[in-house]
């Protein structure tokens, strides 16, 4: 292989069926996940056709938008969401896809799930019809969202027509300060580069910044590609990798583990690799980031204050100061200190046994403030019974967040999870936009899940720097 | 399937940036097996918000094109939106730029979304504020835009271009040709083998 060839292409090549007259390649999937939201008139559309899927093992299904965290007995008390875990059963069954279903200990959300089964692997494609499919490419694999219509081409022939994107190199060296974590340096990309900045870019995440990082860290990072506008986003695989791998219950086993790490190994771009774009940050530079705004990318260190409307080019200020009447903020505020009514940890972003882990450390013996509703919602049910095993649950409890059980939650109001009327709601979740958490007049604060503990005991927008001991920092 | 070579018809301007799928069909309406029933919940929450809102205005009802700022169709992946649009009667959209998971799904379902210049997208909006009942054409074939008697220019990628003109936009049947080349290629692929 080529060794100005990075992963993103040598990978791409590897799954390239062949050019389609239109330009676009047919390319290969190895992996497709699907949930019951964007599934069901996928499979419609193969029954409309009378087509069958074409690798059924290659597909796996779980349930994770419409599924309550409360009470997940069924039939749910949503009418409309028990059909639509009927259509996911039925349609599961009649093409020969396993379902990881609410009552199997692997449900989870579609995220989490793929990489704690070790289905996620490097060198895959991987897709499934949710944006933040990016998620899996801290693998080291090719990782998209895609529509409902692509679903049913992958299950009809395990290909999908697609452009190739070009290949921003992200660089970031340096060493994070104490408290700044994955979900601060992807929000502190995002506010660099813009909602918009990654269009048409697969985006390699390089450097000594992620090299450090745990697979769940870099899984924080990948998953907020698509805020950044980027098609994918991936980090080369290395011992990391390999380690969190190894022994998985769909990681390959034995001799074949041996053979598959050697060639994920040598899929990583190396250091002659070229790429259509570099782009280079320095870690001192971050600090926890909280988002003020309606997009992801409107935020700011969490000791700053916020920047007036002129700052910003002329053709921004409409949306600028859209974004402070919705948010109902003032320019030039600080951020820290700002009064919250909500606090989630959660989502494929930040509900992962790590995130549990640093979140409880801040919420250990403290308590949420009175008038704040605070939330704890694994990304797994295999996550959620880890932080039972390690006590995580009764700190949280302890604490005054409740502890739910596993499901995508309040990210995204598919479910009894919502924001009511114009609560103020500090996330560990990847979106704020408008009405995202299920209140049309909802207001959300994406922060890490530090600092949404930190905001959930203070009742108000944290440094989470001041609360963390003297050992952590 | 169709050959898409242009479209006509009056226009509804929505000239903001950064429109997320969320506000285009908010999630409540993704409880659902079929996408029947989507066109009238189109930017539902931001309608109820604003008595302005151009979907609710009766001068633009008919409306077949739609005209976005940038970033247009942001965030989830939702097909919902755009079968949502197609719905309440868009066939086509015009804006600064398009997210692309959007992108890719309007394309399939036999929707230009072109992009033009703030200048051009801003001169629109003027002349369909005044005019509503302006029709305009977004022509494929030559990239442009015409209103009465003025024209703009207007891109696409190659690619999207050539599906829509050649009336390949549904993939699916393309796809189904390969079979043998598709498992052919799977063969070479280590993981599909279990790196036997």
């Amino acid at each position: 292989m080529s060794s100005t060839k990075n992963l993103f292409d040598k990978v791409w090549d590897l799954h390239s069926v062949k050019t389609l007259d239109s330009g676009q390649d047919q390319l290969l999937i190895g992996l497709h996940l699907i949930h019951e939201v964007t599934s069901p008139q996928a499979f419609e559309m193969l029954r409309e056709r009378d087509l069958k899927v074409m690798f059924p093992e290659r597909t796996i299904a779980t349930v994770d938008h419409i599924v309550p965290t409360l009470n997940q007995t069924r039939p749910f008390a949503d009418n409309l969401a028990e059909q639509m875990m009927s259509a996911i059963e039925k349609s599961c069954r009649e093409f020969g896809i396993t379902l990881l279903d609410v009552n199997d200990s692997r449900q989870g959300i579609v995220h989490v799930v793929g990489p704690e089964q070790g289905l996620t692997q490097p060198g895959m494609t991987i897709v499934c019809g949710d944006s933040h499919t990016s998620t899996h490419g801290a693998f080291g694999s090719i990782a998209l969202g895609i529509g409902t219509s692509q679903v049913a081409h992958v299950l009809a022939t395990q290909t999908m027509a697609l452009g190739r994107p070009k290949v921003r190199q992200i660089l970031i060296n340096g060493e994070l300060g104490p408290g700044v974590t994955a979900k601060d340096v992807t929000l502190y990309i995002i506010q660099k580069l813009g909602v918009q900045g990654g269009v048409g870019y697969a985006y390699e995440y390089a450097g000594e910044v992620f090299d450090r990082m745990s697979m769940e860290e870099r899984m924080t990072v990948c998953n907020m590609s698509i805020e950044g506008g980027a098609r994918c986003g991936y980090i080369n695989p290395d011992q990391t990798t390999i380690d969190y791998l190894k022994g998985r219950p769909c990681s390959p086993q034995g001799d074949a583990f041996e053979k598959a790490a050697q060639w994920w190994l040598e899929l990583a771009s190396g250091p002659d690799a070229k790429f259509d774009d570099v782009v280079e940050f320095d870690a001192a530079d971050i600090e926890p980031t909280v988002t003020w705004g309606i997009t992801p990318a409107q935020s700011v260190g969490v000791s700053e204050n916020l920047a007036p409307i002129s700052s910003y080019p002329e053709e921004e200020q409409t949306l600028i100061k859209e974004a402070f009447r919705y948010m109902e903020l003032e320019e030039n505020q600080p951020i820290k200190g700002q009064k919250i009514d909500v606090a989630f940890i959660g989502s494929c972003t930040n509900s992962r046994i790590s995130d549990l882990r640093e979140a409880a450390k801040v919420a250990e013996g403290r308590h949420v403030s009175e008038h704040v509703r605070a939330l704890v919602v694994p990304g797994s049910q295999l996550v959620r019974k880890q932080a039972i095993e390690e006590g995580l649950d009764k700190i949280f409890i302890d604490a005054g967040f409740e502890w739910r059980e596993a499901g995508c939650s309040m990210c995204l109001a598919m479910n009894p999870d919502k924001l009511v009327g114009n609560e103020l709601c500090a996330s560990s979740s990847n979106r704020n936009f408008k009405g995202r958490q299920g209140s049309p007049t909802g207001r959300t604060l994406l922060m890490s899940p530090t600092m949404v503990a930190a905001a959930a005991i203070n009742g108000c927008v944290t440094d989470v720097r001041e609360m963390l001991s003297p050992a952590t920092v | 399937m169709n050959q898409i070579e242009s479209i006509t018809g009056t226009c509804i301007p929505l000239l903001l940036d950064d429109i997320d799928t969320d506000r285009i069909i908010p999630a409540r309406y993704l409880r659902c097996v079929t996408f029947e029933g989507l066109g009238e919940h189109a930017f539902e929450d931001d309608r109820k918000q604003d008595p302005e809102h151009p979907f609710d205005k009766p001068q633009f009802q008919n409306a077949s094109i739609l005209l976005g700022g940038r970033n247009f169709g942001c965030g989830s992946s939702r097909e919902h939106a755009p079968q949502s649009l197609i719905r309440w009667g868009i066939k086509a959209i015009i804006a600064e730029s398009f997210a692309e998971i959007f992108f890719g799904n309007c394309t399939g379902l036999g929707v230009p979304a072109v992009c033009a210049s703030r200048d051009t997208l801003e001169a629109l909006d003027q002349t369909i504020h005044n005019q509503p009942e302006q029709e305009l054409t977004v022509d494929l074939l030559t990239m442009k835009i015409k209103c009465g008697d003025q024209q703009f220019d207007c891109t696409l990628p190659d690619n999207a271009r050539a599906a829509l003109t050649s009336g390949t936009y549904d993939f699916l049947a393309q796809l189904l040709q390969s079979e043998s080349e598709i498992k052919e290629q799977a063969a070479g692929v280590p993981y599909f083998s279990s790196f036997a």
